[in-house]
């Protein structure tokens, strides 16, 4: 059994099935951050002035490209993961002999596939309002790639446990959209008051947008490796569960 | 060699619904087997814990010698499986349907165009090889799901009714082709409701009830075993009453209609000889049930807590 071709198989289909319906997938991030670009950093962001040395443009640049690749690495697999199990067709790769681990990198493959692509979108789409140098390639990169495996495998998690359409909109809605936002996207998280920094801790979103705005600007709140050692963690932890619920058929299999 | 073996296999549900109560089955390689029971006998769970749909909750099967928990990938490589229901990508073509299932199973792209190819005209859809399969008939998807089980060339095709819905010249057409494929060497498992499809398809069958396989030999001998078959007379003239004849029970359904059951001693010459006798001419006779279908209903209806006999 040839498991190069089965992964190669999940990942080409989870590619196409994003790019055919490129309308859903790939322009309303353009529009929404082009948006953004134009109100918070152009409009609003020309009276805020600098944080950490840079302008208020550049500053938020960073954390909206990862908050797009957060939604979509997510919104890939929670949808197409879900769709499989209500149209049934997931029962062909159950049939198959796939091992778990297979199903599991091909979609998360396609989540990340379709997060950087957006991201690279919403980065092209940044350079229409301000000029950013790169401080660290590999940083950002790594950084790119790890947060999107990271909610690629919670959008995983949540298709397998979701029994309706409402279940796979009630983490990104109440859960996703708020951590992003409180995330440190728009704001220096040396900006709040002691308790809610404290806080804002808690949030893992924040360790990611830190040490990718590091990446790009060389400006952060965080100490850099606690990022990476807390996304490798999530990671981990994230793809054991995955593995179990496969493992057990929780939500798949009856 | 075996090409499926069951060895007690037991599957009770979380809400303590006990589909399976310990089943041991064993079909020959190259057979065409079928797998008969009434709704919520159990077959469907015995198919999906075999296709690794459903968890069982102990017991094991084999396929072709292959454990499915031990040797799990070998012996899923052996199965194909046709289920009750449409469950392809809608929005998918005919033609990437089958290719991604080849590639589940590791098939080089190469063999796959070919294996996708044959097919596909074997079962009259190459033509709609680019069609999105959600603008299908009915039949079409079914022929679909039928190639989809077939690319990957199993050894063990499973096909769990797969006329139902189907018009008649379909479900010939169907017959046709499973018959061809089980020539070729593919064993089949089949579960239908059609008894008739059943009959004259398969040369072994059990029956499986309330968990339970009530029934499991050849079907030749499982015939044998039916003491009475059941005939439809048409008459040339209407009749008031419904003849007497010994041994033999009548019914009027018409006055040009007769229901008669026959004992298999009585043969049917003599049946005529002594209708005519009568008076009574016949111009065209019919089986009521098919003759599996009023076995089925025998053993069904005298084991209605499907405890093995």
């Amino acid at each position: 059994m040839n498991y190069c071709i089965a992964f190669r198989t999940i990942v080409t289909k989870e590619i196409f099935r994003f790019i055919r319906i490129w309308p859903q997938t790939l322009l309303p991030p353009a529009i929404t951050t082009a948006l953004y670009f134009l109100i918070f950093g152009k409009l609003i962001g020309d009276r805020i002035g600098t944080i950490s040395g840079t302008s208020y443009m550049d500053y938020i640049v960073p954390g909206i490209i990862l908050m797009s690749v957060i939604s979509h690495s997510y919104a890939n697999v929670v949808s197409s993961f879900y769709s499989s199990k209500f149209q049934h067709n997931i029962e062909e790769l159950l049939v198959a002999p796939i091992p778990n681990w297979i199903i599991l990198s091909g979609y998360i493959s396609g989540g990340i596939v379709r997060g950087l692509l957006v991201g690279v979108v919403v980065a092209l789409i940044s350079l229409l309002f301000t000029d950013i140098k790169v401080n660290n390639i590999p940083i950002t990169l790594a950084i790119a790639v790890l947060t999107a495996t990271v909610f690629a495998l919670a959008g995983f998690i949540n298709a397998i446990l979701a029994e309706s359409f409402d279940d796979i909109s009630i983490i990104p809605n109440f859960v996703l959209t708020p951590l992003s936002y409180l995330g440190g996207v728009f704001y220096s998280v040396d900006m709040l008051p002691g308790v809610w920094q404290t806080v804002s801790m808690g949030n893992p979103i924040l360790y990611m947008v830190n040490a990718f705005r590091y990446g790009l600007l060389g400006v952060t709140d965080i100490d850099i490796q606690l990022s990476f050692i807390i996304t490798g963690g999530f990671i981990i932890t994230l793809t054991s569960f995955s593995l179990y619920l496969l493992y057990k058929g929780i939500g798949i299999k009856n | 060699m075996n090409a499926l073996s069951l060895r007690n296999l037991k599957k009770t549900y979380n809400n303590g619904f006990e589909a399976l109560k310990g089943i041991d089955l064993d079909v020959e390689a190259g057979d065409f087997f079928a797998l008969l029971g009434p709704n919520g006998a159990g077959k469907s769970t015995a198919i999906g814990i075999i296709s690794s749909l459903v968890n069982a909750s102990s017991g094991s099967v084999s396929i072709f010698g292959h454990d499915l928990k031990r040797d799990q990938a070998k012996a899923k490589s052996c199965l194909g499986l046709v289920p009750q229901e449409v469950n392809f990508n809608q929005f998918d073509t005919v033609k990437n349907i089958l290719l991604n299932q080849a590639g589940y199973y590791g098939t080089p792209r190469k063999l796959a165009l070919q294996r996708t190819e044959y097919c596909l005209k074997q079962m009259n859809l190459w033509d709609r090889r680019d069609t999105v399969s959600r603008r299908l008939s009915g039949g079409m998807k079914r022929r679909v799901m039928i190639a989809r089980a077939l690319v990957h060339a199993p050894k063990l095709l499973i096909l769990d009714e797969p006329t139902a819905g189907v018009d008649i010249e379909i479900r010939r057409s169907m017959w046709n082709m499973m018959q061809q494929v089980n020539q070729q060497g593919t064993t089949i498992i089949l579960t239908t409701h059609y008894l008739e499809e059943a009959e004259s398809l398969c040369r072994n069958i059990a029956i499986i009830n309330h968990g339970r396989i009530v029934e499991n030999s050849d079907m030749a001998s499982l015939l044998t075993r039916l003491h009475v078959q059941h005939f439809v007379l048409d008459l040339a003239q209407p009749i008031a009453a419904a003849p007497v004849i010994e041994g033999c029970q009548i019914e009027l359904i018409t006055h040009k209609t007769l229901a008669v059951a026959v004992p298999k001693e009585h043969s049917l010459n003599k049946l005529f000889s002594q209708l005519n006798a009568q008076n009574i001419d016949i111009t065209s006779l019919k089986n009521k049930t098919n003759r599996l279908e009023q076995l089925f209903m025998d053993l069904i209806d005298s084991n209605p807590t499907g405890v093995k006999r």
